[in-house]
């Protein structure tokens, strides 16, 4: 396994209190394999790849507890300067705003051969020539030319380019992708969401999307974790849990969503709002806004059991759910 | 996913039991008899309503009105820093209106033959070359300091920011025309400035001094208010009441004047220790308050030649203008961090 | 078929690009709306759709009057009110409301939620009685799922879905007629989202209100909307009912626009062909000449460098022997399918208009009927066995 996250806490300090936005989050990613982490604003899923990236920022965060493992060595444990090498070359992050990602008093050649001339130890016309052949790569309109030019010279579609050419410059096993299109326009999303799709593919890279459009991760995932208030509450083979969610977040997350190939009459609506990360409710954090939620779910936060190979949900009556 | 698999409202589900977090949901739902559409409305209201105030995942406790003002006040209240801060205030105010209530004597009643003499009982302080009790001047020193700052900080601070802010709520051929003269107001050096004016006028009232600083104060504060009126005039909700028919002087009083006001505060509160520490500068120099006036920077001015022999003429009253100024720039910056909207 | 409520004529809004600090001169114009023209009829929802930049915005703007067109006619029943000023603004604002994007700038910090619903019975005086209003308020609270209790809250009190709602309340206060939304659940989390779009529709038929919906997500406009526009560098290049546009699609742009949307379901992954469109939109301070789609077209050809294609029903999709419409004024009516069978013929689906030279059916969003479906899940069963007598052991 490429990576492994087990058991992971991470809390925030804040002015009202400890907020709690990561409580116990189990995921792996293979070599090749793109897992997409679900959730809303608040649910941890940032977070969570803040804490795997190392770069939460401490205070006010702190990783309460839990290890993370990549190709089997515990990233919790290393000392600063060994994780530094492993950012860049292991895994590498793609975020979701590429304009104040980048350096504006940078050429993006500049900045993209930095990459090589500090790890690599490149002199700076080799990594010059490099930052031409990476911006090639991503398909950037005459690279050549364009490799003087500054980040805000650069449209939207094409700087997130630039983002993920940067990810890629090392040649990492594990991308991150948080958001990365959410800023984009419909026709310019789909072009960047393809050529990570196809990178990922050429390299053989474990590939992390976050994000909250239900949309992108069926186009593009093989498995997806969904989050909500610091948890997973399911996770599943995307196939499965588009055709049968056993989890009634999943479930209203997948109903309320309009679709473009139907015109339906009311959206099933989840009433209520996520929750407050300073006081996540007592047992399962979903049951103040299920419509299943019983005396059982008050009591007692449901562990997220395996339900089917591959499959695992949090939810007590997952059966119900799976059946309604 | 197909139309019919669609989740049903709860009452399809076996009701809960009891819940105490949810009373009756059930029963607030199923009886509209009106059929789907309905239930999910009322559904969908009364869950909404529910988390700011019964349930314990709402925003905070169960919370009355917070204005943003009174939330900056709450957090002013735990901040050391405005604590101290505002106490040594509290405590300059009260003895520049009331010095007799520390300080018995009279600061002009002086005895030459005590000279630059040290402490001594009833005379902490010493005395400075007039013979006068350095104690009873420094406490006296303070009403001149006070007043001048708080005056020069209101006024400019009230020429300022009605001067920008309609500037920058209007902009135009006006906004052009302030940010220059107020770039020429920048372009005159202080001292010099001070020099060549107060010269010229003979009152030894503080009002000349107060005239100057505002004279030379407001374009800052012009600055800041311009900034802030055109940041705030951005807003949606400036837009929103302009869609409603909002005339300008609505607009500008109740949306943009209360959102763009708090830096102005926090820029004039810091400005008001440093006017204090300009008018002292003027002092010394002989152009600001002049005698019989007790002020701190008469007084500086007097000792500074004699430091030597006498260094506690100095000290206590330049040790008094340092605490002040710091009180203020101190109160400034707690404000600051209060009202700054990036730290909620 | 009804009266148009609003009907927009050509309208065009040209921002200056000055040079010089004293002496400012022209030297260009972005080109934000570029002759716009399409109607609102009452009680219809109306989408506009388009990417960033396209000019939606400024036409929301200009609807609510927040921005003077260049050019161009609004007319609000009959009557053109972008001349207007002083008084008869005034009552003419108090029927076209908007819901802004950002539910987060959009209410006065300062302000309680009884004053911001309240402002505008304050603005407009005649309309509740002074004594009134606390009661109305609470009234409006209640309208859009609010507890009434809440008037002294302030905006930073709510979270973003319930600020929304006390945006709609204000939009509400005046009773209008039309509500002009931009993005209004853009900036909201998805699961908040529906129950803002439920209350909208909700409110629509509760009030009679017609809505110009304006979104960049096809999917939440296609679910709200009667009709919609489709807009790309300041021009509508296409409009219709939403089985028009989503299913039957003659516009290039629209078919690149469609396919390119995700659409949540795997198995759609197979049978979907997607456009993707190279290179990015133009600048609209120097749009292409004829057609604006052109330099990212797969059809394009030297003619639509040359000709700005008008927006009218395309030639190939007209009823046989009808006249040829006077384009562009006769384009709105077309897309009403009402109008077409008066005609006496039955109406190609395709047959709305489409700024296209070349405008050609293309299906690129998979029907109900092209998926395989999924396996029928079994009946729920209320109370049966599989109902874990002690969850706590699991």
């Amino acid at each position: 396994m490429l990576l492994e996250v087990r058991d992971l806490h991470v809390e925030f300090r804040t002015r009202d209190g400890v907020a709690k936005a990561v409580n116990g989050v189990n995921y792996s990613v293979a070599e090749g394999e793109t897992l997409a982490v679900l959730g809303e604003s608040g649910s941890g899923k940032s977070v969570t790849a803040q804490a795997v990236m190392g770069i939460l920022d401490t205070p006010p965060g702190r990783i309460a507890g839990g290890e993370i493992l990549f190709k089997g060595k515990d990233l919790l444990k290393m000392k600063e300067d060994e994780r530094r090498k492993i950012r860049g070359a292991g895994m590498a992050m793609i975020f979701q705003d590429a304009l104040s990602s980048l350096n504006p008093v940078l050429s993006v050649g500049a900045q993209l051969g930095e990459m090589y001339e500090v790890h690599r130890g490149m002199s700076r016309k080799a990594a010059r020539a490099k930052a031409v052949e990476l911006m090639e790569r991503v398909r950037i309109p005459a690279a050549r030319e364009r490799v003087g030019d500054y980040p805000h010279q650069f449209s939207g579609g094409m700087r997130q380019r630039i983002m993920i050419a940067m990810a890629l410059a090392l040649e990492p096993s594990l991308i991150i992708a948080d958001e990365p299109t959410t800023a984009l326009d419909v026709t310019v999303q789909a072009q960047v969401m393809d050529l990570l799709a196809e990178l990922q593919r050429e390299l053989n890279m474990g590939l992390i999307l976050i994000t909250h459009d239900l949309g992108v991760v069926a186009d593009v995932a093989d498995k997806i974790a969904v989050m909500y208030a610091g948890r997973i509450v399911e996770s599943a083979p995307v196939h499965e849990i588009y055709a049968a969610p056993a989890h009634p977040y999943t479930r209203g997350l997948l109903d309320s969503i309009p679709r473009l190939d139907q015109k339906g009459q009311e959206l099933y609506a989840i009433k209520g709002l996520p929750p407050n990360l300073l006081a996540i409710p007592p047992g399962c954090a979903f049951n103040p806004r299920c419509p299943m939620a019983r005396a059982a779910c008050r009591a007692e936060v449901p562990p997220l059991a395996e339900v089917a190979p591959d499959r695992a949900s949090a939810c007590f009556f997952w059966k119900e759910c799976v059946g309604a | 996913m197909p139309e019919p698999e669609r989740p049903e409202p709860p009452e399809r589900y076996e009701p809960p039991a009891y819940d105490p977090l949810q009373p009756g949901k059930g029963e607030a739902i199923a009886p509209t008899g009106q059929g789907g559409p309905i239930d999910l409305a009322l559904d969908e209201a009364e869950s909404l309503e529910k988390p700011l105030g019964d349930d314990p995942t709402g925003p905070g406790p169960r919370e009355k009105a917070r204005s943003l003002w009174s939330d900056a006040w709450h957090q002013l209240r735990r901040n050391p820093v405005f604590v101290i801060a505002s106490l040594v205030i509290l405590f300059l105010v009260v003895i520049s209106i009331w010095p007799q209530l520390i300080a018995s004597g009279d600061p002009l009643q002086c005895e030459l033959s005590k000279s630059q003499q040290g402490a001594e009982p009833g005379h902490p302080f010493g005395y400075d070359t007039q013979g006068c009790d350095v104690y009873t001047r420094t406490v006296y020193g303070a009403r001149a300091s006070i007043t001048v700052g708080i005056c020069a900080t209101v006024g400019a601070a009230l020429l300022g920011s009605a001067l920008g802010g309609l500037a920058g709520f209007f902009g135009g051929w006006g906004d052009s025309l302030l940010s220059r003269v107020a770039d020429i107001f920048f372009g005159i050096p202080v001292v010099l400035g001070g020099l060549v004016f107060l010269s010229v006028v003979t009152s030894t009232t503080v009002w000349p001094v107060v005239g100057f600083i505002v004279l030379l104060g407001w374009p800052q504060l012009a600055r800041i208010a311009r900034g802030s009126v055109i940041t705030a005039k951005q807003n949606d909700y400036v837009q929103a009441a302009r869609a409603l028919g909002a005339g300008n002087g609505r607009m500008l009083l109740r949306h943009v004047a209360p959102n763009a006001v708090a830096p102005v505060i926090v820029v004039a509160t810091i400005a008001l220790g440093t006017y204090i520490a300009l008018e002292a500068t003027l002092s010394f120099l002989g152009v600001g308050l002049r005698p019989p006036t007790v002020s701190w920077g008469i007084d500086i001015s007097n000792a500074a030649s004699q430091i030597r022999n006498a260094p506690h003429m100095l000290l206590y009253p330049a040790g008094a203008l340092s605490i002040t100024v710091l009180a203020f720039i101190m109160l400034g910056d707690a404000v600051r961090d209060a009202l700054d909207p990036k730290l909620r | 078929m009804p009266e148009p409520i609003l009907e927009v004529r050509d309208l065009v809004k040209h921002y200056p690009l000055t040079q010089g600090i004293l002496f400012r001169r022209q030297i260009g114009a972005v080109k934000a709306v570029d002759g716009v023209s399409f109607e609102l009829r009452a009680g219809e929802t109306l989408g506009i759709v388009g990417e960033s930049g396209c000019g939606k915005s400024t036409v929301a703007k200009m609807l609510v009057n927040l921005e003077r067109p260049t050019a161009g006619s609004i007319a609000y029943k009959g009557e053109d009110i972008t001349k207007l000023s002083g008084r008869a603004l005034k009552a003419v604002r108090r029927n076209i409301q908007m819901v802004f994007q950002d539910p987060y700038t959009s209410l006065n910090p300062r302000m309680t939620v009884g004053d911001i619903i309240g402002e505008p019975f304050d603005i407009h005086p005649e309309v509740a009685p002074k004594g009134d209003r606390r009661r109305k308020v609470q009234e409006l609270l209640d309208v859009v799922g609010l507890n009434p209790e809440y008037i002294n809250r302030y905006p930073h009190q709510f979270s973003g879905g319930q600020r929304q709602r006390i945006g709609i309340a204000r939009g509400l206060a005046l009773r209008p007629e039309i509500i002009v939304a931009d993005e209004p659940v853009s900036a909201l989390d998805v699961s908040v989202q529906a129950q803002v779009v439920n209350l909208l529709a909700r409110l629509q038929s509760e009030f009679r209100l017609s809505y110009v919906f304006i979104a960049h997500d096809l999917s939440i406009v296609r679910h709200i909307s009667d009709r919609v526009g489709v807009m790309y560098l300041g021009r509508v290049v296409e409009i219709g009912t939403d089985t028009q546009i989503y299913d039957h699609p003659t516009h290039p742009y629209t078919q690149a626009l469609l396919s390119a949307v995700p659409v949540p379901d795997p198995l759609a992954r197979a049978h979907r062909e997607r456009i993707i469109l190279t290179g990015d939109v133009p600048s609209p301070a120097n749009p292409p000449s004829g057609c604006p789609f052109r330099t990212r077209c797969w059809k394009a050809e030297e003619r639509c460098a040359k000709e700005v294609p008008l927006l009218a029903v395309p030639e190939a999709f007209r009823p046989e022997g009808a006249a040829d419409p006077a384009a562009d004024r006769a384009a709105d009516r077309a897309a009403d399918p009402a109008v077409e069978p008066a005609a006496g013929r039955t109406a190609h689906p395709a047959a709305h208009p489409s700024a296209c030279h070349f405008a050609a059916e293309k299906r690129v969003v998979p029907g109900p009927g092209d998926l395989a479906a999924p396996p029928a899940p079994p009946p729920v069963r209320p109370d049966g066995p599989d109902v874990p007598g002690s969850p706590s052991k699991e």
